[in-house]
């Protein structure tokens, strides 16, 4: 264990700096996310993830915000294990009947000022399970959604920079 | 374009399933295999519903490996098989709720998937509307000392998918745990009778996002079989990338967030690297981090350009050098080996009679790998050895885990050192003659995903029977936790990792 802590002092950050070449640079993106959140929430911004019926792709790409190369909570953004602590929900999913009840009670009990991302192709209109007996379709139809991040699944570099378009537009 | 060509018109009454025969049995027989499920002599791979008849498929202990067996219930009702073999029990209660075919003398009569909350019965059988908007549902109960319930979910604290668990604990020890599931039931079977070819290859690639490339290949492997094609050894050599690939970042994303469960965190930030470049690597050689919708029945969607080889050996490399390390550190820090050993013991007993599939079943003594069983191309060219252990716990599974990440080290090499030049895709065309019927055993990193179709002669998929390996992994994880406490639970149940959407359909 030793020789990781020790490698974790003397090695330079993993967290990227570098510009991709097909996307902003992630630390212009993260320069913005932090000064507006800073501005708007007082350096902190609590999200809360609620799957409402995803596969499961979605919420791979949401754990990958958390890890070394992205580093979401050096943007004062950070994942909240209950709806009460949370600012923002990041809904995936076709909202299945099943969960409806679910995510509306989530919602409910999420404090104001509150805010949805709705997270992949799925939560924009049901995505390939659209026609389903079993989906309500679109997260919009259950719960007020201020933003939508699509993609199957959308990779971590577009959740950061959905994220960052939301904050800017945040009123 | 070889369809057809080894096949003939079916002349018996028996139907034409390929590469394993569905045979139709009546209630003695059912009730025969049944009972050999009973004694062990052969171990259920999946029972499933369509129209007014059930199948069943079976895996042999000789060749071949696999049977499917199919009753005829136009009273609607079928002898159960649970009634002699406990892990059938929710795959009936699946079958009584979307299908509306009852299982006679079944333990468990409760709905499973169907809470009431579709506005419709039997939605795959003779539809009933219905105007509850909630069924009540009655957890089994707990008598004796004094003890306390905790309820937990559909909406947990992590960001993984929802399921409802009912503890009952007397302090701070769990004497039962009892699954509820289904919130994340998205209706596939009934999406996908009557979709194309082409739109069932997309459910499926979706009906578990991290085992996405397993279920594709799962998918065209039914297809291929119940159409004969034969896919170009390249894409049969890509496919087992992309598996392994698939395998590879899964179990270091899992073995972290174990290790995580435990607080642990050193590791989780560890292993997570190891993820990303995995899937960072799959994006620039695949074009997609979960490699979804690559691959097609008969063969592959993207081929491996030359350049991108060396990156792929680079990051085996990487991989090779930093494994040692990760289990050095897993294997040498003994407050977490405090948490593990000795947690969440599935019983070998338990794991044999339900046919637990994956790492799980390989930490309690059950070493059946699709790859290596069942022996579809290319693994048959490789070598690698299949990790076992008899030490049952959280800690056995993720040492497992272990083995599993250095054979799949063993087969991305071989497959880069010897992946012939050639097509990816073979064409193919339907034959438009008669409906054909295919099945596939594949190894998804969480056990063996099996896949049962029928496809009509004009290229639309009458049935797709698509089953997790989680159906037999969950009731275990109810066993495990049993005289555990309570804060064991995240880490037992990560050890599992069961799929709650592939399970849900």
């Amino acid at each position: 264990m030793q020789k990781f802590l020790l490698q974790g002092l003397l090695r330079r950050a993993l967290t990227e700096r570098a510009p991709t070449p097909d996307a902003a640079s992630m630390a212009e993106l993260g320069y913005t996310l932090g000064r507006t959140a800073r501005q708007k929430l007082g350096r902190s911004l609590s999200i809360r993830e609620v799957d409402a019926g995803s596969c499961n792709g979605c919420e791979l790409e949401i754990h990958a915000l958390n890890n070394a190369y992205y580093d979401l909570e050096r943007f004062g953004m950070r994942f909240v294990a209950s709806p009460r602590h949370a600012d923002v929900l990041l809904v995936t999913g076709p909202v299945t009947k099943n969960m409806r009840e679910a995510l509306e009670r989530t919602y409910a009990a999420t404090p104001d000022p509150k805010w949805v991302i709705a997270v992949g192709d799925c939560a924009f209109d049901g995505g390939v399970f659209c026609e389903s007996y079993a989906c309500v379709g679109a997260v919009a139809s259950v719960v007020p959604v201020d933003l939508h991040i699509r993609g199957c699944p959308p990779d971590p570099t577009t959740l950061l920079k959905g994220l960052i378009a939301f904050v800017e537009n945040m009123e | 374009m070889n369809f057809a060509s080894k096949q003939t018109a079916p002349q018996s009454s028996q139907p034409t399933c390929l590469p394993w025969p569905r045979e139709i049995v009546d209630r003695t027989g059912w009730l025969a295999f049944a009972e050999s499920l009973a004694k062990g002599e052969r171990e259920l791979l999946s029972l499933w519903g369509e129209g007014s008849s059930v199948h069943m498929a079976v895996l042999e202990q000789r060749e071949p490996r696999l049977r499917i067996l199919s009753l005829e219930c136009p009273d609607g009702a079928f002898p159960s098989v649970a009634r002699l073999h406990i892990p059938a029990s929710r795959l009936e209660r699946a079958i009584c709720d979307l299908y509306g075919l009852k299982s006679e003398g079944a333990p468990d009569h409760r709905p499973w998937l169907d809470h009431g909350r579709w506005g419709i019965r039997q939605p795959c059988g003779a539809q009933e509307k219905i105007n509850s908007t909630c069924d009540p549902y009655e957890f089994l109960p707990v008598e004796g000392e004094p003890f306390h319930q905790i309820p937990v979910g559909p909406v947990h604290a992590g960001i993984i998918e929802p399921g409802h668990f009912r503890f009952s604990a007397n302090g701070e020890t769990v004497i039962r745990l009892e699954e509820r599931l289904g919130f994340v039931h998205k209706g596939i079977d009934q999406l996908m009778s009557g979709a194309s070819i082409e739109r069932a290859a997309q459910i499926a690639a979706r009906v578990s996002g991290d085992s996405t490339v397993a279920y594709s290949l799962a998918f065209a492997q039914a297809v291929e079989a119940a159409f004969d094609v034969n896919v170009p050894p390249r894409a049969a050599y890509l496919r087992a990338l992309m598996a392994e690939l698939e395998r590879l970042a899964n179990h270091f994303g899992d073995v972290g967030a174990i290790c995580n469960d435990a607080a642990f965190a050193l590791m989780h930030a560890q292993c997570g690297l190891v993820r990303e470049r995995i899937l960072r690597e799959a994006a620039s050689c695949f074009g997609h981090r979960l490699m979804m919708d690559r691959i097609a029945p008969g063969g592959v969607l993207v081929d491996l350009e030359r350049e991108k080889v060396a990156g792929l050996y680079a990051l085996i490399e990487w991989i090779e050098l930093m494994t040692p390390r990760l289990i050095a550190l897993f294997g040498d820090t003994t407050s977490l080996q405090d948490r593990t050993v000795g947690t969440g013991v599935v019983s070998e007993s338990l794991a044999k009679q339900y046919a637990c599939g994956g790492y799980v079943g390989r930490a309690s003594g059950r070493e059946f790998d699709a790859r290596k069983a069942i022996g579809y191309a290319p693994y048959p060219q490789f070598a690698f050895e299949i990790g076992a252990s008899k030490e049952c716990d959280v800690d056995a599974r993720v040492w497992v885990r272990f083995d599993e990440i250095r054979a799949s080290l063993q087969i991305v090499r071989q497959i880069l050192d010897g992946a012939p030049e050639g097509p990816i895709i073979a064409a193919w065309a339907l034959p438009e003659d008669w409906t054909r019927e295919g099945a596939a055993l594949v190894e998804g990193f969480r056990g063996d995903i099996f896949v049962w179709l029928r496809i009509r002669a004009d290229g639309v998929v009458q049935r797709c029977h698509l089953r997790d390996p989680s159906w037999f992994q969950w009731p275990l994880l109810e066993a495990a936790i049993k005289d555990n406490i309570v804060a064991d639970f995240p880490l037992c149940n990560k050890s599992f990792n069961c799929s709650y959407s592939g399970h849900d359909l």
